[in-house]
């Protein structure tokens, strides 16, 4: 049962092949059977989900339908949910049960999701190795001695070992795309705005936005049909009508024009990699795409901006976790000045501090217009090389990460090294728009991710292209040896 | 212009972080390199161009000024550290 993807599990469950709480049970079995050599979990909600499971059960009992009634999922530990531990994978947040539901997690459950768990993160989504989680690294499912990617790193191994046919994720410089990728999944980043950030734990409010990992295209339009739509307790979300992202699915690629940016196949990508990228080039072109070369060329001034407005909005939203309303505090503070720095000191890890001094540094007298101000003027330049570009060509193509899955450990002493793994995912969010990453195939045994770009508010188009690729290929279907 | 210790407890102490001593000449270490990463960015010209806060360039949205939400300072509290009597316990700040 652990193999059926979202559409099968909803086709089972329409003809009575299987109850949700059957499926439930199997799945939870299978979690605390593998999941200790992955440790994609921080909580496991099993009453939780078999309540939601039978109340599933019970409504198609009584006529309802609805693709996603009855279907297991996890949620990544930052989308805040009631009365369960919401940790961000940091100690900080020690204790903390949410007081409610983030939006995304409300509507998904509204549309009758079974939570089976919380999944391991990067600390407060700042990695790209899923390694700075305070409950531990997180195993690739492909190769036990390598990173999952990050920060997404829990819901991608869980999803990739079929502890979970799909889970919840964020991105914020790649965190669902770059995971995706090293783990051989389908994920999508929506456009800046789609996806309500209410109750998903801030990192870098002007990037952050949630999305869904699944092993095929189609989950993830089922995942983010749910999941999108305008949310008045968002300030930044967008109102804008949902898509029907699975009507989009069955466009046919005829006249699709491709782009393929040359600053993403120079120096610095894993020449295996690039091949990779090209075949699925050739295959889209026998569906129908035409490509042509663009350029994209402020790309290379995207990192350092991203590590200005990261930090700094970061520094500016961690700033509440203060050792006073909720979370963990210091022993016996000797006064306020004391809990709030050493709560703080004891309660961040090394990545988490680190950031939040960037930010502080780079918002501090004097250093605005250098650094901040600065940033914000090459993130123009970098949206507007996507509006150029996209005046020719319908997508973007190219490869998600530079190289493949790293060990475990690798780059854990070198944050500069470890930023520059995401250089082809950081852009799209700079600019707002939607960024995929689907399975392009493998590498001495390790997946390899490509990535699709669209302009604004064109996620349909990206589940359209994936989805048409993978009805003629079958590496998204490859399953890790083990699970 | 490359961060020295004073400058790395500064920054600290206005984020209200504490640091153990054995971390500071490391973190003074790294925060050079991310540094210099950044710096790369002075080499830009960005002459005429205006910053980019939002992606879609929306601004705040405003609501009707009425009460939307309800008390739950129950709920609340019962996640905090130390509280007593609907307060929230911290040190004694005024001698």
């Amino acid at each position: 049962m652990h193999q059926f993807t979202l559409a099968e599990i909803a086709r089972g469950l329409a003809d009575k092949q299987f109850s949700s709480e059957e499926l439930t049970r199997s799945l939870l079995a299978r979690i605390a059977q593998l999941d200790p050599q992955l440790n994609s979990f921080i909580t496991v909600t099993e009453e939780l989900a078999l309540s939601q499971a039978t109340a599933a059960d019970a409504r198609r009992a009584n006529g309802e339908s609805g693709a996603l009634l009855g279907a297991p999922i996890g949620h990544k530990d930052l989308f805040c949910t009631q009365d369960v531990l919401t940790s961000c994978a940091s100690k900080i947040l020690t204790g903390f049960k949410a007081p409610y539901n983030a939006t995304v997690v409300e509507k998904l459950a509204s549309a009758g999701t079974v939570t089976l768990g919380k999944l391991n993160m990067d600390e407060f989504a700042m990695g790209s190795a899923n390694e700075s989680s305070h409950y531990g690294a997180v195993k690739n499912p492909w190769d036990l001695t390598r990173v999952p990617g990050g920060s997404s790193g829990g819901s991608a191994a869980a999803v990739a070992a079929r502890l979970l046919p799909a889970a919840t994720g964020t991105d914020t410089g790649g965190s669902i795309r770059q995971p995706a990728a090293l783990t051989n999944l389908t994920g999508i980043k929506p456009t800046y705005g789609r996806v309500s950030r209410w109750g998903m734990i801030a990192y870098a409010s002007s990037l952050d936005q949630g999305g869904p990992l699944a092993r095929t295209a189609e989950d993830c339009a089922l995942m983010l049909q749910a999941m999108a739509g305008f949310d008045t307790k968002d300030s930044t979300s967008v109102d804008q009508p949902v898509d029907d992202y699975l009507a989009a699915l069955s466009q046919p690629l005829n006249g699709l024009r491709i782009g393929l940016p040359k600053e993403y196949f120079g120096a610095g990508l894993d020449a295996r990699i690039g091949e990779k990228v090209m075949t699925v080039v050739e295959e889209l072109k026998k569906l129908g795409a035409s490509v042509k070369e663009i350029s994209l060329p402020n790309m290379q001034h995207a990192i350092p901006a991203y590590y200005v407005i990261a930090p700094a909005e970061a520094s500016s939203n961690l700033s509440r976790f203060d050792g006073v309303r909720f979370g963990y505090r210091c022993e016996n503070p000797v006064n306020l000045e004391d809990l709030y720095k050493r709560s703080r000191g004891e309660g961040f890890g090394a990545e988490v501090k680190r950031r939040i001094m960037v930010g502080t540094y780079a918002l501090s007298a004097g250093y605005y217009d250098a650094y901040y101000l600065k940033a914000q003027k090459i993130r123009r330049l970098i949206k507007n090389d996507f509006v150029a570009a996209f005046n020719d060509v319908d997508v973007i193509l190219g490869p998600t990460t530079p190289n493949l899955a790293w060990k475990l450990g690798e780059k854990n002493n070198d944050p500069v090294a470890a930023y520059l793994e995401d250089i082809y995912t950081i852009t799209a969010n700079l600019a707002g728009i939607p960024g995929l990453s689907m399975p392009a195939g493998f590498v001495d045994g390790l997946p390899v991710g490509v990535q699709l770009l669209a302009p604004y508010f064109q996620e349909g188009r990206l589940l359209n292209v994936a989805h048409q690729y993978q009805q003629v290929t079958d590496w998204h279907i490859q399953a890790p040896a083990g699970f | 212009m490359a961060l020295e210790r004073s400058d790395v407890e500064k920054i600290a102490h206005l984020a209200r972080l504490g640091l153990n001593e054995a971390d500071i000449p490391g973190t003074t270490e790294t925060l050079n390199n991310i540094l210099g990463l950044i710096d790369q960015m002075q080499a830009v010209n960005t002459d005429g161009i205006e910053p980019l806060a939002h992606p879609l360039e929306a601004t705040q949205r405003l609501r009707a000024d009425k009460v939307t939400e309800r008390n739950q300072r129950e709920a609340y509290q019962a996640i905090a550290p130390a509280v007593e009597n609907g307060l929230y316990l911290v040190p004694k700040v005024i001698e």
